[in-house]
């Protein structure tokens, strides 16, 4: 059981990490530019295909460094030339935008790369077990994934607390219209974040590819997930952010490892399982079963009490 | 918006510019093809349709049928059951009366569904469906219909041959289910628990997971809970990503025990485990393969691979369901469904590896021994590899035919 | 109304009607003709599915084109409907229910009117984000649910029903497809009917009101979240009604029609053809229908295509294709409409060019990277017969592109100018023109 804890925790830290390095440009461009970006996770698919070309053409470490910024190079391309068009028809054109880019892209990455998972391997170096519990190993690369998303997480939180740049996206956060008045080239600070945000996204493909697998629907299965870790942890909220890709990753890691149906607890207190009518399954479902549901359950629960989510300030 | 509606009339003329559909028939036996061939699964229909094609060619390359070719048309039910029935409604339109689908129990579901109503409500124009690939075992038995014949072993029967074939090895004794949460993969994981409590009693169940479908994109927490168990087997019917995830979840573990697989030999999953290297420890269970020594059989996949860029014969019930129905069509000297079905039924047939198989006439069922292989690297008797990956499927087992003779439910309707 | 229909209506009573009403009696009579001239069994399918889609569409737009809310879930009430439908469509077929089939889509009307009432009535207190938000969460949660309650919902197979072993009235079995699609059409026409009248009821205008500024709503005395929760209410009815004409025409119903898939679809159905207009939601679901069914048969690439469709009209048409059409309204009352043709000709030419262009280089590329490793370079398009390996289809497809976007941006002003002429008049152009 122990060791179920301790793993569980471990993938869940990981998993939350992975879903933060995602959520953390979300959450930027969503706050300051107000685009629900839909397109967001095809960086992060795109980040995972140019690092497997890369690595196989060059080598791994060139393509950890190389492939985020084609990325947020493309990110920024797509923003000054298609967003920024859009964005005077209003903010659910961007997003129809974003909805329409993300099915585009999917297409392209299965035109180029094939429909099938390509064989992208974890880097010689780091392809061995960092530790062994229990008999069960832990694989180093894991530990690189998570080091990597510590660091960026510490990086990014320096660099929005200390330095010029990150006071004006703070400011633009919250702010938006008062930091265009104040003189600062808004357009110029929107590609900006939008490539970065997106190239964040390609970094969290180029690590993430190697232990998941890379296929074309890696974006479409994490896609979902982003929002729900947006919208609670509330909107232009980074630490809200941090939390709550935690606690998902936690809740869906721990979720799996807990075998009880609501008909267990139901006999637990010495209560008949109701073994009829339309609802009947409910009660033989497990919690392992429903485990991927809970965020969305997380998200519809936190707007209806809490529109702000966990730690924002404003709805919109 | 007073006006707005004026413009409605332009929506309808839109409309018009819809094409008639009707292709007057020529005289040529077509057969409609409808399978994914856009989309995640499309790899895995695209490979079907050159098994059928390959097939068509051979069969009038002998003549044909009734001295008629064949022709295949094919069509892309995106995986959806309502996009299947606009499809066979489309091949029907086209003049097929022959129409096969493999993917999806959903699809198929939907086909045999959308076949008897239509022969119910069309009579004289009756069709077929012949199912290469849904293994719902509901298909030959609850809903088994007369106007469907399945080639495929359905979930049962393979689960049969798994145990039967873990009912010869002591080693095994703890067994670990995991499964798509889905009919599929729920029908595999009751099978597993009867068909292991009957054989082998004495094989202890730790675990039986049930995730969602297509959803998970880390196995790690999965096979964190498989360590826990302390076992030395897992069966599992999962497909697609959801078994290379698994099986690359597992390597990084470093769990160590035997994966006993329905769908491992699937499009990538080959590339999928060398990469975890996984060698001699993923089982696959199928109704043949390339590695099957007979001259014959090694002649046919290395035909085939020099015209399909080097991919296997993954599908040998494509060769069993083409030669039987071009012989039901020759033997019954008709083109028509309703005439050469009664021919198919009971029908007897010696496959590629001159084994005896039959199509069971209660049911629709065909039967055939099948076999157990483990992917590894190429050795000196093997003679294929997969995917070019060096790895081949290597002959673990031969289960019998008749350890799969699963009983069945069918309560056949003959048609008056 | 406008002035000029005003205008003509106190001139003439009974021109005043047929400008009123002439538009649906040529609406029902398309409805009625068109399955004589498109006879075959999927044509007869498609139109079914383009009636099922233009309710649904329409139902959609209630929340996004007349009140403001983007829903990421409108497929659950849609499936939830379809589902109810195909259950009492069994039930009727056991004998325990005695309604005739064209009854059956109420049902799934009223399933959609009870989740809208549920649902609706915690996700529309607030609009925007928050709104689309609480759809997104809603759908995905119904959608797996829909997977585990088995029961119900029938797992990844669905639940299937025979149309034909219900009551029959007069003698109508709806076996064959053509009884089923006058049974659609019938539907969709009374939805029509209805839908347009609401816009024209003062909920329907107080929703636009919403839509458009809700602060002063609140201060004429409205509640907000009320407009927004009975509309909700209404669209989630209609929504179901199509899903109960879906489980009629398919006899079948899954968890794929209730997922965000389809959400996702009667999304874009609504903003191709364009949310600002009444008309807009029914040429976009009669548009996407056609692409869905007939474009995988004439390529391998049909979802790239889909994309770009709707990434260049989301770009360059806002509006969408009701909102093109509107452009020419005011020419259609000038007269002025045939003036623009020959401008519109000229323009074709370069618009040919490109399409020409972008559809060579997406199909040799396709072809190149999906088949040419196992079916060889050699391919056909336009009845051309080449050789995807060789450069000069590249170098084709690329001048045409170029060419195309030249000319295009060469002859773009002339066409805008072509166009403000027929608009407002040569003299206010030269007007302008001479200061």
């Amino acid at each position: 059981m122990l060791e179920l804890v301790i793993f569980s925790t471990l993938n869940g830290v990981l998993y939350g990490m992975l879903l933060f390095l995602l959520a953390s440009g979300l959450t930027l461009i969503f706050s300051m530019m107000g685009v629900l970006n839909f397109a967001h996770a095809s960086f992060y698919m795109l980040g995972a295909y140019f690092g497997f070309q890369l690595s196989q053409w060059l080598d791994f470490w060139v393509a950890l460094f190389v492939a985020p910024v084609c990325v947020g190079l493309v990110g920024a391309a797509v923003e000054r030339w298609g967003l920024r068009t859009v964005h005077k028809w209003g903010h659910v054109p961007e997003l129809l935008f974003t909805f329409g880019l993300a099915f585009v892209v999917e297409e392209l990455v299965q035109m180029v790369w094939g429909k099938l998972p390509v064989d992208y391997r974890v880097p010689a170096l780091l392809d061995f077990h960092a530790f062994e519990l229990f008999g069960t190993t832990y694989p180093a690369f894991r530990m690189f994934m998570l080091l990597i998303s510590v660091a960026i997480f510490l990086v990014l939180l320096m660099i929005l607390t200390r330095s010029r740049i990150g006071l004006i996206i703070q400011a633009a956060l919250t702010h938006p219209n008062m930091v265009a008045m104040l003189g600062h080239n808004v357009p110029k600070v929107f590609m900006m974040v939008f490539g970065f945000g997106s190239g964040l996204a390609g970094l969290a493909g180029v690590i993430a590819g190697p232990a998941l697998v890379t296929q074309p629907s890696m974006a479409h299965v994490l896609g979902p997930i982003l929002f729900v870790v947006v919208v609670f942890g509330g909107l232009g909220s980074l630490p809200g952010a941090f939390i709550a890709s935690l606690l998902i990753g936690l809740i869906q890691t721990f979720a799996i490892a807990i075998n009880y149906s609501l008909g267990d607890a139901l006999s637990a207190i010495g209560m008949a399982r109701p073994m009829q009518g339309v609802l009947s399954d409910l009660w033989q479902v497990t919690v392992a079963q429903v485990g991927p549901v809970v965020p969305y359950l997380m998200l519809v629960l936190i707007l209806i009490f809490r529109p702000t989510g966990l730690m924002g300030t404003r709805e919109n | 918006m007073s006006n707005g509606y004026r413009t409605g009339l332009t929506a309808l003329a839109l409309s018009l510019g819809l094409t008639a559909l009707a292709i007057p028939a020529m005289a040529q036996v077509k057969i409609a093809f409808v399978d994914p061939l856009s989309g995640s699964m499309a790899p895995i229909g695209e490979h079907g349709v050159k098994h059928f094609q390959y097939m068509i060619d051979k069969i009038n390359a002998k003549g044909g049928v009734n001295g008629q070719k064949m022709e295949l048309l094919t069509y892309d039910n995106k995986l959806s059951p309502q996009e299947t029935v606009i499809a066979a409604q489309k091949a029907i339109d086209a003049g097929a009366r022959i129409l096969t689908l493999g993917n999806g129990s959903g699809a198929a579901a939907a086909m045999i569904d959308f076949v008897n109503k239509h022969n119910d409500r069309n009579p004289g124009k009756e069709v077929i469906y012949l199912n290469y690939a849904a293994v719902d075992p509901a298909f030959t038995n609850d809903k088994c219909s007369y106007w469907h014949f399945r080639w495929d072993a359905h979930a049962d029967i393979k689960m049969a041959a798994i145990t039967g074939y873990m009912k010869s090895n002591p080693k095994i004794k703890k067994v670990y289910l995991i499964n798509q949460d889905y009919s599929f993969g729920q029908a595999v994981r009751k099978s597993a628990v009867t068909m292991l409590k009957a054989k082998r009693p004495d094989i202890q169940i730790v675990g039986d997971e049930l995730h969602p479908l297509a959803k998970i994109t880390d196995f790690a927490p999965y096979v964190a809970k498989i360590k826990a168990s302390g076992a030395d087997s897992v069966i599992t019917g999962n497909w697609g990503s959801d078994i290379s995830l698994l099986l690359k979840a597992a390597a990084d573990a470093n769990l160590q025990v035997d994966w006993y697989t329905y769908y491992a030999g699937g499009a990538g999953g080959p590339t999928s485990i060398k990469q975890t290297g996984l060698k001699d420890r993923v089982f696959q269970i199928t109704e043949g393969l390339a590695n099957i020594n007979t001259k014959e059989n090694y002649a046919w996949e290395t035909d085939f691979r020099k015209k399909s860029a080097g991919q296997g014969w993954w599908y040998p019930r494509v060769r069993n369901e083409m030669e039987m129905l071009a012989r039901a069509m020759n033997e019954a000297k008709s083109n028509d469904p309703k005439v050469f079905a009664e021919k198919l039924r009971g029908m007897k047939y010696k496959n590629i590896y001159g084994k005896d198989t039959y199509m069971r006439a209660e049911d629709h069922q065909f039967f055939q021994d099948m076999y157990i292989s483990a992917l590894t690297p190429m050795t000196g008797d093997m003679k294929f590899d997969e995917e070019n990956t060096g790895w081949g499927w290597k002959l673990t087992a031969t289960v019998p035919m008749s350890e799969t003779d699963v009983p069945t439910t069918c309560k056949m309707a003959k048609p008056s | 109304m406008s002035d000029a229909t005003m205008t003509a209506a106190r001139g003439n009573p009974a021109l005043d009607l047929l400008r009123r009403y002439g538009i649906w009696v040529i609406a029902a009579a398309v409805m009625i003709v068109l399955p004589k001239i498109f006879t075959s069994g999927a044509a007869l399918t498609t139109m079914c599915l383009m009636g099922i889609m233009i309710v649904f569409s329409l139902a959609y737009n209630m929340l996004l084109g007349q009140t403001g809310m983007l829903s990421f879930g409108h497929a659950v009430y849609y499936g939830l409907g379809g589902f109810l439908a195909v259950h009492a469509m069994n039930t009727i077929a056991a004998g325990k229910l005695a309604i005739p089939l064209p009854v059956v889509p109420l049902a799934g009307g009223a399933m959609g009117l009870i989740f809208g009432f549920i649902f609706g009535a915690v996700s529309t207190r607030r609009a925007g984000t928050v709104f689309a938000m609480i759809s997104l969460g809603l759908g995905e949660l119904i959608a797996s649910l829909s997977l585990i309650l088995r029961g119900f919902f029938g797992g990844e197979e669905g639940i299937t029903a025979n149309r034909t072993k219900m009551l029959t009235l007069w003698g109508v079995r709806f076996g064959p497809q053509i009884e089923v699609y006058y049974l659609i059409a019938a539907w969709c026409f009374a939805c029509m009917i209805a839908m347009y009248a609401f816009t024209c009821t003062p909920l329907g205008r107080m929703c636009n009101a919403v839509r458009d500024n809700p602060e002063r709503a609140e201060f004429v005395g409205y509640s907000t979240q009320m407009v927004r929760f009975i509309t909700f209410c209404i669209s989630g009815f209609f929504a179901g009604v199509a899903g109960g004409l879906a489980a009629i025409n398919f006899e079948l119903m899954n968890a794929v029609n209730i997922s965000g898939a389809q959400s996702g679809v009667v999304l874009l159905m609504a903003y191709i053809g364009g949310i600002g207009h009444f008309v807009g939601p029914i040429l976009g679901a009669v548009l996407v229908v056609l692409l869905q069914v007939f474009l995988s048969d004439l390529t391998g690439a049909w979802m790239l295509y889909f994309g770009l469709i709707f990434i260049t009209m989301v770009m360059f048409a806002p509006g969408g294709m009701a909102g093109l059409i509107m452009l020419h309204l005011p020419l259609w009352r000038r007269g002025t409409l045939l003036q623009i043709v020959p401008s519109y000709a000229v323009m074709l030419v370069p618009v040919l060019m490109g399409l020409a262009g972008l559809v060579t280089l997406i199909e040799t590329s396709h072809h190149q990277l999906v088949k040419a490793a196992t079916d060889g370079p050699a391919m056909k398009l336009f009845g051309i017969a080449y050789n995807s390996n060789s450069l000069l289809p590249w170098i084709v497809a690329l001048a045409l592109m170029g060419g195309g976007l030249y000319l295009g941006k060469l002859w773009g002003p002339r066409m805008a100018d072509a166009y403000s002429d027929a608009a407002h008049g040569q003299d206010s152009n030269k007007r302008e023109a001479g200061k």
